[in-house]
């Protein structure tokens, strides 16, 4: 298959002897089976099971949504295993939990409980300032956030099998996931014209593996599944990250801060879908209720999206 | 010939970079009147319960169910084949909305949560005697669903051992040494369904096996379908780069 060019063929495609579990591609091809859906943030059973009546394709639990994780501060930590089982028991769509950026530990035990991805966050509060978790080392397979394309690259070597932008989680505003999906996407457009003897220069200014951003040129996209988060809040905010080339989203505080979570999860879902054709687009966006309040990203707001590297 | 591929939600790039792959050009189905303009449909891998709500949500079901009604030739991987199946098992409460026509019991996430999702070559004597290669094909499985129980009428196509460690009720097929097993690729005339993803691999037998079944229907039918070329480029039509494929 290599001669068709944009396919990369991994290993030497051996025959399988016997079944093999979590192997990188039945990892990727979770996310994969996602495309096109939108992930939302819930923090009981009953939000749950809103989202999943709104045709959500995964849940996020979660012990508190980002916009209260700002407006409350402390320290946010991986969430209640006892919350999360209960999520789990009440819908038959994927569940997703955060972990602190670097705890392996709260990753093993988010594992334990078998929920099918870990969101290794930086809207929760670091564990490690260093060192992001080696994902390679579990079954369970990770998403991680990114600002740029070096920043994605990183965490796919460190295991990562699906990507998102970060965004600035709680804010209600898109702005920044739009700078991040933007200069993803940018450098892949840069790197896709860039002579094969420049890319090693470009992978030392970048700081990502080489071998992976050759990939990426090769493919003309990051080699993971990349959905877009951080601020989504209406169903035209959704439908822009889909027109600027991410595979799904993630909606945080948006839904559940809003005046009518399942009339708006459920616009939001719709917008995904139909994100190229703005009939259905205005349709759904009609008579949502309140969106979230919203935040202006001045000064005084953290930035959770530099806590990490 | 125009294969559509019904792209609410899912793997529906990846099935239309597979028929691209064979020349063959693919083209996303959102809504009820763009399956007028297809003859034969895919629907993809993806969350069932989505691609159920975003059906209903605009309608669809009617249209889709006239299609299968039409005999015209519909694959279902993963999710399709839940769409597909008569009865379904282990489904959110308050169920789902199914298309139906297969005539077989479903069990949703049959083979558990994603840590329990794998990758296995499967015996294909069928497919391999019709489209050559491998006596085997590569079987990603992900959050899978398995057929328990099929009617007479079906073909039975691949079927996987039970793992051991499953504690759920007596699975249909025993094969001679008692080993459990259930049946993951099956047809039923103008039915193809199966439990695992071939658009997740390089191995594109199970595309052009369900190409030459759709041709032979419509060579069949009377009044097959023109298709027409050329219709208004939209956002969807612009050129769609594809992950890897991982083997």
């Amino acid at each position: 298959m290599s001669g068709t060019g944009v396919v990369a063929v991994y290993g030497n495609g051996s025959a399988l002897t016997e079944a093999k579990k979590s192997t990188f591609s039945v990892k990727v091809g979770l996310a994969q089976m996602l495309r096109g859906g939108v992930i939302m943030d819930v923090v009981n059973a009953e939000q749950a099971r809103i989202a999943e009546e709104a045709g959500a394709c995964a849940v996020m639990a979660l012990e508190r949504v980002p916009a209260d994780i700002r407006a409350q501060g402390g320290v946010a930590r991986m969430s209640d295993p006892q919350l999360i089982k209960e999520i789990k028991q009440s819908v038959t769509i994927p569940v997703m939990a955060k972990a602190r950026i670097g705890h392996f530990v709260e990753a093993q035990i988010l594992e334990a409980l078998g929920i099918d991805y870990v969101d290794e966050s930086e809207v929760l509060t670091l564990a490690d300032e260093e060192n992001h978790i080696n994902k390679h080392n579990f079954r369970i397979p990770f998403v991680c956030g990114c600002r740029n394309l070096g920043e994605a690259l990183r965490r796919i070597r460190e295991g990562a099998a699906m990507i998102r932008t970060k965004g600035e989680a709680g804010t209600g505003n898109v702005v920044e996931a739009v700078r991040h999906v933007r200069s993803v996407m940018g450098d892949i457009r840069v790197l896709r014209n860039m002579d094969d003897d420049e890319v090693f220069t470009f992978a030392k200014k970048i700081a990502a593996p080489y071998d992976l951003v050759m990939q990426t040129k090769q493919l003309g996209r990051l080699p993971v599944v990349q959905f877009a988060a951080g601020g989504v809040a209406t169903p035209a905010d959704a439908a822009l990250m889909m027109q600027l080339g991410c595979d799904g989203v993630f909606v945080g505080s948006g839904i559940f801060k809003s005046g009518d979570p399942a009339k708006r999860a459920r616009a939001i879902v719709q917008a995904v879908t139909h994100y190229s054709d703005p009939q259905v687009l205005a349709d759904v966006s009609c008579g949502l209720g309140e969106a979230m309040v919203g935040l202006n990203l001045d000064s005084k707001v953290e930035r959770f999206a530099s806590r990490s590297e | 010939m125009v294969v559509g591929v019904l792209a609410l939600q899912g793997s529906f790039n990846e099935h239309i970079a597979a028929l691209r792959r064979l020349g063959v050009k693919g083209v996303e189905v959102r809504k009820a009147e763009q399956l007028q303009d297809v003859s034969s449909l895919i629907i993809p891998g993806g969350e069932s319960t989505t691609m159920a709500k975003l059906a209903e949500f605009h309608n669809l079901f009617p249209a889709l169910r006239n299609f299968v009604k039409m005999g015209k030739p519909v694959w279902g991987t993963c999710a399709g084949l839940i769409f597909l199946a008569d009865k379904v098992v282990g489904q959110k409460s308050g169920g789902q909305e199914l298309i139906g026509g297969l005539d077989c019991t479903v069990h949703r996430n049959f083979f558990g949560s994603q840590i329990q999702s794998f990758e296995a070559d499967l015996e294909i004597p069928n497919l391999a005697s019709i489209e050559g290669g491998q006596g085997t094909c590569r079987g990603v499985f992900i959050r899978a669903p398995a057929v328990l129980e099929a009617g007479p009428g079906v073909e039975v196509l691949a079927v996987y051992p039970v793992p051991p460690d499953s504690n759920l009720v007596d699975p249909l097929i025993e094969s001679q040494e008692g080993e459990k097993k259930v049946i993951v690729a099956l047809k039923q005339g103008n039915l193809l369904g199966t439990a695992f993803h071939p658009e997740l691999t390089a191995d594109s037998r199970w595309h052009t096996f369900f190409l030459k079944m759709a041709s032979e229907i419509e060579e069949g039918a009377s009044n097959s379908i023109v298709t027409i070329e050329g219709s208004q480029p939209t956002l969807d039509q612009l050129e769609r780069i594809d992950l890897p494929i991982f083997q």
